[in-house]
């Protein structure tokens, strides 16, 4: 009875591996289409919708925190005495 | 009925069934050329890379807390030479008066200036963008000069954006008053970046980045203090001596989501780690709401925590208590909070110089700073118990904005 279970299980197993692999032979279309966009086109949208004011306050924390990078702006200069 | 087993119909009720006819074709038509034309123009603007729009933006900025007050102009320029080259140019300028806790304690207040030149040149080719710039930023007793290189690439049907950087950074450090002192240190910077478009309403964005330094890393003029019982005050003060490496990586996770009546919500989560045994993570919520065509408003909170660095102490117990030694606050065991507020007025066109798109903008940030081991030595209190420090700072930004 245990046998059964374990060949059971071992065939559903190897079972959705293969549909798993099947699954992942097929090429990955891009799913949003470029006539979907237009919601995240919007300009209210934008991360760096003021960049001279993006650069300020990156610098701002910059000087006041320890942490530095991967804000997307580029940091550096003083002013932190 | 006619022969077909058709009703019968009098001429001018064909004519107008014909017209009518007609004019849902032509009206079918002229929908299925709208929604061609739509899907062409978001096909070209979202398939094809293009350049940024030239912009130039003038700015005041002014940050005002701790006994510090430092403000001054900023100018953004962004033009494009050609359809494949833009050029940029920023300049800013730092007007500082310093009185904070850690100068008022050991030194007396001053005052100094620092200026800010950059210039860039962008690059696409296809799908891809290349960016390189030159920074120079100069003040009495700091000369820091940089090159950053940056390289992005739209794929998967321009679902995603991979990008990677380098920046490199050589310094040149000086201490007012000493003519003989000159210190040199180097930055070097390596990131990349993935950003993707899971839904039609949601994109999101990881970001990496590695940072090293060596070098002369002190700040020349700060102290720390050690308890000593030889003098009357039982405080004694020396220079601050750190590891002469440093090295930090950073990780960052974006989201920006579209709200279904036209507002936006853009969530932020840093990581951040460091050799100096600093942790830290920020986290950061904002929302953008147009109302009408001329005014957006802007919400933000913020919330940034580290732990200290391993050599940090407020109080040593004795002089060269160990190899590395600092006391500067921004190395303790924080946390802030910013609040922020932004406004953006769009000018109507007739308002506008050679009908020109323009914008005028206000931000407003308030930022509450607590240490938890770092104590105010101005305070009355007995040494080493005296209450721990904390303060508020305003930060404002206002800008004009004109796209040519």
């Amino acid at each position: 009875m245990l046998t059964n279970y374990f060949t059971r299980a071992l065939f559903i197993a190897f079972s959705t591996s293969l549909l798993a692999l099947t699954g992942c032979a097929q090429p990955i279309e891009p799913w949003v289409k470029p006539y979907e966009r237009q919601n995240l086109a919007d300009p209210i949208m934008r991360t760096n919708r003021h960049p001279i004011a993006n650069m300020h306050i990156a610098h701002v924390y910059e000087a006041r925190e320890s942490a530095r990078g991967a804000e997307g702006t580029g940091g550096g200069g003083c002013g932190c005495n | 009925m006619n022969q077909l087993g058709e009703p019968k119909v009098p001429g001018e009720v064909v004519v107008a069934v014909i017209n009518k006819a007609n004019k849902a074709n032509y009206a079918k038509s002229r929908q299925s050329f709208l929604c061609l034309l739509i899907w062409l123009v978001f096909s070209l603007s979202l398939q094809a890379a293009v350049l940024e729009e030239d912009r130039a933006d003038v700015l005041y900025h002014s940050y005002d807390g701790g006994g510090m007050k430092i403000d001054g102009p900023a100018i953004l320029l962004r033009k494009k030479a050609s359809e494949s080259v833009a050029l940029s140019a920023y300049y800013y300028v730092d007007t500082i008066s310093s009185a904070s806790v850690d100068v008022l304690s050991t030194a007396s207040a001053y005052s100094e200036e620092r200026q800010e030149g950059q210039l860039g040149i962008e690059y696409l080719h296809d799908k891809t963008t290349m960016a390189l710039s030159i920074r120079q930023s100069d003040e009495d007793d700091y000369l820091a000069n940089s090159v950053n290189f940056n390289v992005s690439h739209d794929t998967f049907g321009d679902l995603t954006n991979l990008s990677l950087g380098l920046a490199f950074s050589d310094n040149e450090i000086r201490r007012n008053g000493d003519d003989l002192f000159e210190e040199q240190s180097q930055q070097y910077r390596i990131r990349a970046g993935i950003s993707q478009i899971l839904t039609k309403n949601l994109s999101i964005a990881l970001n990496i980045e590695s940072v090293a330094d060596e070098g002369y890393l002190n700040n020349p003029y700060r102290t720390v203090r050690y308890i000593d019982s030889s003098v009357p005050a039982g405080v004694g003060y020396q220079s601050e001596v750190y590891p002469n490496t440093r090295n930090s990586f950073s990780t960052k996770l974006s989201a920006s989501y579209y709200l279904p009546y036209r507002a936006a919500l853009f969530l932020h989560y840093r990581h951040f780690s460091d050799s100096w045994k600093i942790d830290a993570n920020d986290i950061e919520l904002s929302y953008r709401h147009p109302f009408g065509k001329t005014v957006e408003l802007e919400l933000k909170v913020r919330y940034y925590q580290q732990t200290q660095a391993s050599f940090y102490s407020d109080l040593f117990s004795h002089q060269n208590a160990q190899n590395f030694l600092a006391r500067d606050k921004e190395l303790s065991d924080f946390d802030d909070l910013t609040l922020g507020l932004g406004v953006t007025y769009l000018i109507p066109k007739q308002f506008s110089i050679s009908d020109w798109r323009s914008e005028v903008s206000l931000q407003w940030d308030y930022i509450t700073f607590n240490y938890n081991n770092f104590r105010d030595p101005t305070a009355e209190g007995a040494l080493g118990e005296e209450p721990l420090y904390g303060f508020s700072a305003h930060v404002i930004r206002a800008f004009f904005s004109v796209y040519f």
